[in-house]
């Protein structure tokens, strides 16, 4: 890796702006987006002190803040704006700290050429690792500057004030930031402990702040990448295989080259798209290609019908994920049950898209809504065999994506195809179709549950076993993207591993927080993927959240229980405890009758036992003659840790709340055995407006002084559970299997 | 004196006459059942009384959408003005929680109240008094099981002199023949198990078959075609249009699924008959299917050959589908004026070989192209097909805002010369403009499905 | 082909195949951003501009047809500067998270409005029928435009009936 450390001025395009003009190696960000990682530590220098947060990585305090003459501040941080808001709570967290008002800071976000590398933006873990780098960057970088007035003025820093970038000592002499900032000030290692703000003083954390994007979205300003307009930019479009295994056999394209614009047609073993002047030319051009195109097809899918022995027969290998007490064994009061859930897309509004522009100095510029800049950087790379320091990948904003969609492939098509037409940059967007049926979809599960009761109503064994792909396939090389399996010579699939971890992927949440004597939890790890799957927002907490709430329910009524009541009789952590409360208090809890078709659900979870406590009350309405569910109202709350922007924790769970009743009542992939058959939002439909509750409370447990917890993914997997119980409570019967559709509800209550 | 004589032999007569015509119109009250709502009944029964009510489409008229099921107040509007239907729920006093199984085995055979009203026969009992006392305590067990809802029935809004319900025993005299269906002998039991669901609860008459000036069913022209909800409710007899004609097979496809690859998806009123019948076993299902397909006839040679034709042309295949779902648009086949829009609008989807349902139809397919009136077609141009609510159906687009009504008569007249034989259709632009207008009222509702949802679109009133 | 159309107001002649679906005369010639391509099936509404005072789905629409009508995008509505009732109410109601679908709510809304002001909860599920969201931020998008409504009449602006056409 060292022979990396040559590499580029990351920080190139800062010199000539008179501030801090710093250079620093590339190395390490290049070593750390390679994949796979090198599993052989480099011998004996000695581990450096931990840092906060990203700061671990990136150590210099320049990399996050910049502090320019004029004043100006520049923010980086290495995480992308994906809708979920982060872009405003992480300027909340570095005005804060850095004494000035959101609005005159620039905020740098995801960018090979100017960012640190903090990987993806995902596992809602953007507030932990970059809100937390720039809380304490910036609460240094504020000790920094105080410090030197304090030289300056020959006063003790204590005595400083400081407010809007500006310092002024007790005789009312006064100094800006960038008076102050020179040279090498501020390229300097951050420190494991930095002077943070007491919460009692602050002026923008943990207060509501407006969305700083919203205004440009709502009036028509350019947002998102399909809005990227270049000089001279071509569109293309991609034609895909009709099925994964497709092979092509037969192409005349004599008739696509003559159609009007039509600049190129594509073709690079399997790999076939057409670039044309204007966009509409590119999709007539697409369209034609795609009848002429023959292929040769294999059946090479599951059957849908019986997807539980598909998951099963696929099961190579078995992990522990959790064991406690002594190997359960189920006597007395015992519920047993297998529970499933289907394929589900992401589903993004707008198609993937991206921009790639080959430069005539050989060096590739890629915008791209990726959540991860540096490792798609790596990825496309590899694909076109071009040294890392000659690709940049940008991040412009795209639809809300939920995980790992389209977005990396489609910057990879770009990427491929603009380098077939150096010197004007291609836009690339894909069609609906197109995303429905090749995005990777969030993998199929089956889980079976025993538990059972002791003499006193509590859970004494729990035996679970889950079978799953992987719930990662992100770019990591090459064979991660789409484009490169389908070029010639294609990059061979790279096996999926088990990796168990504390916080999960296929078995995140399969360890239930409640305590349970005697306990085992197992995942049975399926390493082929017939159908292509990566993360998909909570991975696998939502099945196995949704497995866990049900057999909690099933348990509680065994134990003649009130089911909020046997949770926190399982409950020792306070804050769960306090989230689980709060919602049943807000709810308004009780174990009144409802009206007949009408019930009342409850769902409750840490996610991935170690971030954010999320519990929800759900009441459904059950229509018995169609088998209908409406969620009637939805009442949460959430602890997220330290709260940053209070909206922004409510907007995201609300949005994971009614996001999750759409996954859970309606969808599920549909395929044949070759081909994906759901592949617009007819064939797979999703929550509209007709079906939305009336009503959906968010209560927020603020906890000033602790850590960021995140909040993006706390809501799946409770809300399932809540949706379940609900349907349960309305109907007297348990459903096991994803979605809860009409059909089946009906089906159910007919037994 | 003679003319007073004649005057008073004419008025004794005329009060005979009113008093021989009260008699017969005259029904007695059956008595409150304060028990009835509370009554137990066996689940089987309820189980079989939920896939009767199913063949007899009961939730459609009887549930506004958005409201509860069976809760009644849909309006129906009628040639006479328009008649709400009532709360069947087992709410005592604004439903039928108070009916004895007496009462309602009356109103199914009779078309009578327990209060002892004559009902509209809007309610179709010259269809339901076929069905068998069994069938009917089966219904009765069901409906007495749902939950009882109040709600009141509002009013109806009859011409005069229409609202004094005595009147309708007239149009009993005229028209209503109580009685039971005697099975043919000479036709299988599957067919003639066909022949009870059809014509009995299932109804399908009531749309299928023209209606004469006061309102009845056509007697001589059986399925001949009519109308429902401000839709063409096709000739389901040897008239249909179907360019591929319907055979026992295809039928009970439809019937099952809601579509058929060579005649596409059900919608408007027939859309919840369709998804009604998801609740049926397949036995009846292709027992209804045999027996309607019976009454098609044999198609002529001629009509097969075409059928081959559109079979080896649509049937079966499967279209690559490895960029989207459209078609580029062709240059326009004519200059007629609707060509262009054709290619442009409708064409690439409509030609894209894209499979049912969710594809759209290759017209040369379309009864609605090839029927005698265009209602169906306009109605689909202007308003689409709604999506369903969380549930996959056939979703098209209305073209209400986009397209004139100069504009969707130049189109539909383009599509019925391009992909038809028939006659041109007459006073189209007239036909589209009352249609948008609301003058001519239409009920919009997804692809297959019944549609319940609250405020879905589904359940758009045009 | 020359086309003229009126777009926010403006005359515009562009030159394009009259079969071209409107959405990308207004995103590749006209350089709009409101319109978004979401599934070109007229399925998901995030094309959705308003054409005479109806909502129309801009990616089914041949600009062909477009020819003398009066079409208006979400840049009609206001500007970052100066936003529109819609704008504001959605920007006050913070209603959006990716905001992808949210042009294209506002304008069926934008549709709703002219002829509603004061519209229920029920008429605005219906208006945005066609409109789908995958953030789940619905709950927020309807407050938005009661709240618009709100504003609209506050100020006085035109509703009821306005600029229908048949």
């Amino acid at each position: 890796m060292d022979m990396l450390e040559t590499g580029i001025t990351r920080r190139g395009l800062m010199a000539g702006t008179g501030a801090l003009v710093v250079s620093f190696s590339m190395g390490r960000a290049l070593a750390r987006e390679a994949a796979p990682q090198p599993a052989a530590p480099q011998p004996a220098t000695p581990e450096p002190p931990a840092l906060p947060g990203s700061l671990d990585d990136e150590r210099f305090l320049d990399s996050w803040i910049r502090i320019d003459a004029d004043n100006a501040v520049t923010v980086f941080t290495g995480k992308a704006e994906l809708g979920q808001g982060v872009r405003t709570a992480l300027l909340q967290v570095a005005a804060e700290e850095l004494e000035t008002d959101p609005k005159d800071i620039e905020l740098v976000t995801a960018d090979t050429g100017r960012t640190p590398n903090e990987g993806f933006t995902a596992g809602s873990q953007s507030m932990q690792n970059s809100g937390t780098a720039i809380r304490n960057a910036a609460a240094q970088v504020r000790a920094i500057l105080l410090a030197e007035a304090g030289r300056r003025f020959g006063v003790p820093p204590e005595s400083l004030k400081v407010e809007n970038r500006t310092i002024t000592a007790p005789d009312g002499r006064s100094v800006t930031y960038g008076e102050l900032v020179s040279g090498q000030m501020l390229h300097v290692e951050a420190q494991p402990q930095s002077p943070l703000k007491d919460p009692g003083s602050f002026r923008h954390m943990g207060r509501p702040m407006q969305r700083v994007d919203i205004p440009g979205k709502v009036t028509g300003q350019p947002a998102y990448v399909h809005d990227l307009r270049l000089e001279g930019m071509l569109h293309a479009r991609v034609v895909r295989p009709p099925s994964a295994a497709a092979q092509l056999s037969e192409l005349d394209t004599t008739s696509i080259e003559a159609m009007p614009g039509v600049v190129s047609v594509v073709l690079d073993g399997n790999f076939l798209a057409v670039v044309a002047e204007k966009e509409f030319q590119a999709i007539n051009a697409m369209r034609a290609l795609s009848a002429a195109s023959r292929w040769e097809e294999k059946e090479t899918l599951p059957d849908q019908n019986d997807l539980p022995a598909a998951l099963q027969n696929l099961e190579r290998e078995v992990g522990t994920v959790a064991e406690a007490g002594n190997m359960p064994s189920f006597t007395g009061r015992i519920f047993a049950a297998t529970f499933s859930r289907p394929y589900q897309i992401h589903g993004s509004i707008g198609p993937s898209c991206a921009v790639a522009h080959m430069k005539p100095d050989g060096t590739l510029d890629v915008w791209s809504h990726t959540q991860g800049v540096f490792p798609d950087r790596a990825a496309i790379s590899e694909m076109l065999g071009m040294p890392p320091e000659k690709v940049r990948v940008i991040h412009m904003e795209g639809s809300g994506c939920y995980g790992h969609n389209g977005a990396d492939d489609a910057a990879a098509d770009a990427a491929l195809i603009a380098t077939k037409l150096p010197g004007r940059p291609v836009r690339v967007q894909w069609m609906r179709e197109q995303e429905h049926s090749w995005e990777p979809y969030g993998p199929a599960m089956l889980v079976k549950v025993k538990a059972s009761l002791d003499e006193t109503g509590r859970i004494a064994n729990w035996g679970y076993d889950l079978w799953s792909n992987t719930h990662s396939t992100r770019p990591g090389g090459a064979p991660a993207l789409r484009g490169a399996r389908h070029k010639a010579p294609p990059f061979p699939a790279s096996p999926a591993k088990m990796q168990i971890s504390p916080s999960g992927n296929g078995d995140r949440n399969a360890n239930p927080l409640y305590t349970i004597a005697n306990k085992r939890v197992l995942w049975h790890f399926l390493p082929d993927m017939p159908l292509r799957v990566s993360a998909l927002r909570a991975l696998g907490a939502y099945a196995n959240v949704f497995a866990i709430e049900s057999t909690m329910d099933e348990l509680a009524i065994l134990a003649d229980a009130d089911p909020v009541e046997f949770r926190l009789r399982h409950l020792e952590d306070p804050r769960a405890r306090d989230v689980v409360q709060l919602a049943a208090e807000q709810f308004g809890w009780s174990n009144m009758p409802m009206p007949r078709n009408r019930g009342r659900g409850f769902g409750f979870a840490r996610y991935k036992n170690l971030a954010a406590y999320m519990a929800v009350a759900v009441e459904a309405e059950v229509e018995p003659e169609t088998g209908r569910v409406r969620i009637v109202r939805a009442v949460s709350a959430i602890d997220s840790g330290e709260v940053v922007n209070p909206d922004g924790i409510r907007n995201q769970t609300e949005g994971g709340i009614l996001q999750t009743i759409s996954w859970t009542l309606y969808e599920a992939v549909s395929f044949d055995r070759t081909r994906i058959t759901s592949t617009d939002w007819s064939s797979y439909p999703i929550l509209r407006f007709a079906s939305i509750p009336d009503k959906v409370d968010v209560h927020i447990v603020g906890r000033p002084g602790q850590p960021f917890l995140g909040t993006a993914e706390a809501a799946q997997g409770p809300t399932a559970g809540a949706v379940a119980n609900a349907v349960r409570n309305a109907t007297g019967k348990r459903l096991y299997d994803l979605p809860l559709t009409r059909d089946r509800v009906r089906a159910a209550i007919a037994t | 004196m003679r003319i007073i004589r004649a005057f008073s032999f004419l008025l004794t007569l005329l009060l005979v006459a009113a008093v021989a015509f009260l008699f017969v119109a005259w029904r007695s009250e059956i008595p409150v059942d304060e028990q009835a709502a509370s009554a137990a009944h066996p689940p089987e029964l309820v189980a079989k009384g939920a896939q009767l009510a199913a063949v007899g489409n009961c939730i459609a008229c009887h549930t506004v959408p958005g409201k509860p099921a069976f809760s009644g107040g849909l309006a129906v509007p009628t040639p006479f003005g328009t008649i709400h239907s009532t709360n069947i729920t087992p709410d005592p006093e604004t439903g039928i929680g108070h009916w004895s199984e007496a009462a309602f085995e009356r109103a199914m055979r009779e078309g009578v109240d327990r209060d002892g009203n004559h009902l509209y026969p809007a309610f179709p009992y010259d269809h339901f008094t076929w069905v068998t006392p069994e069938d009917n305590k089966a219904l009765y067990a069901f409906l007495m099981t749902r939950q009882p809802v109040k709600a009141e029935t509002p009013d109806n809004s009859l011409t005069f002199p229409l609202e004094f319900r005595p009147l309708l025993a007239g149009w009993k005299l005229l028209f209503f023949r109580k009685g039971q269906l005697q099975p043919d002998p000479g036709q299988s039991a599957e067919w003639n198990r066909g022949r009870y669901l059809s014509e009995g609860l299932g109804h399908c008459g009531a749309c299928h078959t023209p209606r004469n000036s006061l309102g009845a069913e056509d007697v001589e022209r059986h399925f001949a075609g009519g109308e429902a909800e401000g839709w063409q409710a096709y000739a389901i007899d040897e008239n249909s249009k179907a360019p591929v004609p319907w055979d026992a097979e295809s039928l009970a496809f439809y019937l099952r699924n809601g579509w058929h690859e060579l005649h596409g998806v059900s919608r408007g009123p027939m859309a919840e008959v369709t998804g009604n019948l998801s609740l049926l076993p397949d036995s009846d299902i292709a027992a209804i299917s045999i027996y309607v397909a019976s009454l098609m006839g044999e198609p002529s040679p001629e009509r097969l050959q075409k059928a081959e034709q559109l079979r080896a042309q649509f049937g079966g295949g499967r279209i690559i589908q490895a960029s989207d779902s459209q078609t580029p648009p062709a240059p326009a086949a004519s200059d007629h004026p609707g060509a262009a829009i054709y290619q442009a609008a409708c064409a690439t989807c409509h030609e894209s070989g894209r499979q049912q349902p969710f594809g759209g139809l290759n017209f040369a397919l379309s009864t609605a192209v090839h029927a005698p009136n265009p209602q169906n077609v306009v109605n689909v141009t202007l308003f689409g097909l709604p999506p369903a609510d969380g549930k996959a159906s056939a979703v098209m687009p209305g073209f209400a805002a986009m397209l004139t009504d100069r504009q969707i008569a130049d189109l539909l007249a383009y599509m019925r010369e391009q992909f038809s034989d028939e006659a041109a259709w007459q006073d189209l632009e007239a036909q589209v403009a009352n249609t948008r207008s609301g003058k001519y009222h239409v009920a919009v509702r997804p692809s297959d499905g019944i549609e319940r949802a609250p405020h879905n679109v589904g359940a758009k009133e045009e | 082909m020359a086309i003229s159309l009126k777009v926010n107001g403006e005359d515009k002649r562009i030159d394009a195949d009259p079969a071209t679906p409107l959405l990308y005369v207004l995103r590749d010639d006209l350089a709009l951003n409101g319109a978004k391509y979401g599934c070109g099936l007229g399925q998901c509404g995030s094309c959705m501009v308003v054409v005479n005072g109806e909502a129309v789905l801009s990616c089914m629409t041949p600009v062909m047809l477009m020819e003398g009508r009066e079409i208006t995008t979400v840049e009609g509505l206001g500007t970052i500067e100066e936003p529109g009732p819609l704008q504001q109410a959605f920007i006050e109601m913070q209603a959006a998270q990716c905001g992808y679908c949210i042009p294209g709510m506002m304008m069926s809304a934008h549709a709703l409005l002219r002829r509603n002001a004061n519209p229920s909860d029920e008429d605005i599920r219906q208006a945005l029928g066609t409109n789908l969201c995958r953030c789940g931020t619905h709950m927020r998008i309807m407050a938005a435009i009661r709240r618009a409504g709100e504003l609209m009449q506050a100020a006085g602006l035109p509703a009821a009936g306005e600029g229908r056409t048949g």
